[in-house]
């Protein structure tokens, strides 16, 4: 398959897929005493605004140059772009990591507990070129920073 | 389930950090299968929690988007050679693992 026709497929998988697959996973979600719950609404959302407000309680965040992002300016396989997020601010209590052109932009929550460095990494799927934002809660405020990643090849087509 | 996870932890000047590799497809639930056309139903973790001496110090929820055969990173504060570092992972269709290792 070429990869027009995949990004096709893909596009129009996006909708239907997605619910499906969000069902299934709600029903075989276990509440635990220790785990907080899988934010669900979060993660299905489909804008971002309503993705940040799911996730950290409110939509609204102030850019901020105390964020940094390290990730490559281009990616050449967008099924791995190596994320690293890094806030040089106080009383970080989550960070929140998305990527803006993916059908559900919310990729990671980061809870953490006092103690715990601002200072995650992993790696994200990105399906084309777009940004990805770091939000940060600190102190009960939120705080974003935004990287652009050129993608040259989609990460969700395979 | 074998071992889906490879962990190393290393506490230096006070902060420990951590590095770890979960074997894991992370289905998005949107790919096809080529063959039949169907659509290979999503199948990712959800919730990764680490745990340093029995208390946490990082829980992760994550989506669909994170790459397969994730990574995850992370600093904190406190730690020293010899402590127990427990990570865990749960995915959408109920299974999970974990792994205890010690500081290096």
């Amino acid at each position: 398959m070429k990869l027009d026709q995949k990004r096709r497929v893909f596009l129009k998988g996006s909708v239907a897929a997605t619910s499906v697959g969000f069902a299934v996973g709600a029903g075989l979600l276990t509440p635990s005493a220790v785990l907080a719950a899988w934010n669900k609404s979060a993660f299905e959302a489909k804008a971002v605004d309503k993705a940040i407000g799911g996730a950290l309680g409110n939509p609204t965040t102030s850019p901020s140059d105390k964020i940094s992002i390290k990730a490559p300016d281009i990616a050449e396989n967008g099924a791995v772009v190596p994320v690293s997020i890094k806030a040089d601010l106080d009383g970080v209590t989550e960070i929140a990591l998305l990527v803006e052109k993916n059908a559900n932009p919310l990729s990671a929550i980061f809870h953490l507990p006092k103690g715990t460095l601002p200072d995650v990494s992993t790696r994200v799927k990105m399906g084309k070129t777009g940004d990805v934002i770091a939000v940060v809660k600190a102190n009960g405020k939120l705080y974003s920073a935004r990287k652009s990643v050129k993608v040259t090849i989609g990460g969700c087509g395979g | 389930m074998a071992k889906t996870i490879k962990i190393r932890a290393k506490a230096k000047d006070g902060v420990t950090t951590v590095k770890s590799l979960i074997t894991h497809p992370m289905e998005t639930g949107l790919r096809k299968n080529k063959k039949t056309g169907k659509l290979i139903p999503a199948h990712f973790i959800q919730e990764v929690v680490c745990k340093h001496n029995g208390k946490e110090v990082i829980n992760c929820e994550w989506g669909a988007s994170i790459s397969k055969n994730p990574y995850l990173a992370f600093k904190f504060k406190g730690g020293k050679k010899g402590d127990t570092i427990e990570l865990s992972w749960k995915d959408n269709t109920g299974q999970s693992d974990s792994i205890t290792t010690k500081i290096r």
